[in-house]
């Protein structure tokens, strides 16, 4: 089947993150197809590389970053969602006049039509929020 | 000039819901969504709105955010019908026991019952819900 998740929370204040990562290696092992992870609300700051959590603890953006490269994944940040949370990449750092970037390797910034495309070639679109 | 996010995907017409259940202020996840609704219809699918819970607050009559410093924009609603967003549905059991009537909102809705919209949302292929 072809899956879309969509990932509407923050990373460690809310559940929402890890079980989006678990459920995407679950599907991809089950041979599922992800054709792409969507974050929005504060699901963007899942895209920080900024983000330096206690060593014992899981590094979430690590965790995506690394399912990313290993399944060719397409991670996308919402770019309404991120500019208001201060998510950049280089072009949207330079387009705002801002002294930095800190999105994280594997995952880009892109408009909320490429929800509705996942939306529309995907079997199904799986949510992970409140 | 179009931004690469602009571009339109190729695709079959689904049956998108949008389900707003939240009050539109001391969250962004109302603003957010309208956001959603917005940039979706410029693709062209079969979308329908549904407000419940307190999610109907978003579509009252007579806002006034001066007082929170936040935007009130609940007249952007009402700008819906023109871009072809015209499946409104309110859930009677939420409007109702929160005291208001089809009057007390700000765009013309169809009144469904909890039973009713079970099988609008059977119908639909992509749900989202916020």
């Amino acid at each position: 089947m072809k899956l879309s998740i969509l990932v509407n929370e923050g990373p460690y204040q809310h559940q929402s993150a890890d079980s989006a990562i678990q459920f995407t290696k679950a599907a991809l092992a089950r041979g599922h197809e992800i054709f792409r992870v969507f974050f929005y609300h504060d699901g963007v700051n899942n895209g920080t590389r900024f983000a330096v959590p206690p060593q014992d603890d899981r590094n979430i953006t690590a965790q995506w970053t690394a399912l990313a490269e290993e399944h060719n994944l397409d991670l996308v940040v919402c770019i309404a969602a991120a500019q208001r949370r201060g998510i950049l990449d280089e072009n949207e750092a330079k387009r705002q006049g801002k002294d930095g970037n800190n999105i994280a390797p594997g995952f880009r910034i892109s408009g909320l039509g490429q929800l509705i495309e996942a939306g529309i070639q995907s079997d199904r679109l799986v949510i992970f929020g409140d | 000039m179009s931004e690469p996010w602009e571009d339109e995907p190729e695709g079959p017409v689904r049956k998108f819901m949008y389900v707003n259940r939240r009050a539109p202020y001391g969250t962004i996840y109302a603003l957010e969504s309208l956001e959603v609704v917005l940039i979706a219809a410029a693709f062209e699918q079969d979308v329908s709105l549904v407000f419940m819970d307190d999610g109907v607050y978003q579509i009252k009559k007579g806002q006034n955010t001066d007082a929170i410093g936040v935007k009130n924009f609940s007249p952007t609603y009402r700008a819906l019908e023109g871009y072809d967003v015209e499946k409104l549905y309110v859930e009677r059991e939420s409007l109702e026991s929160r005291g208001m009537t089809t009057d007390d909102l700000v765009v013309p809705v169809q009144l469904v019952d909890k039973d009713q919209l079970a099988e609008l949302m059977e119908e639909q292929e992509v749900i989202l819900s916020f």
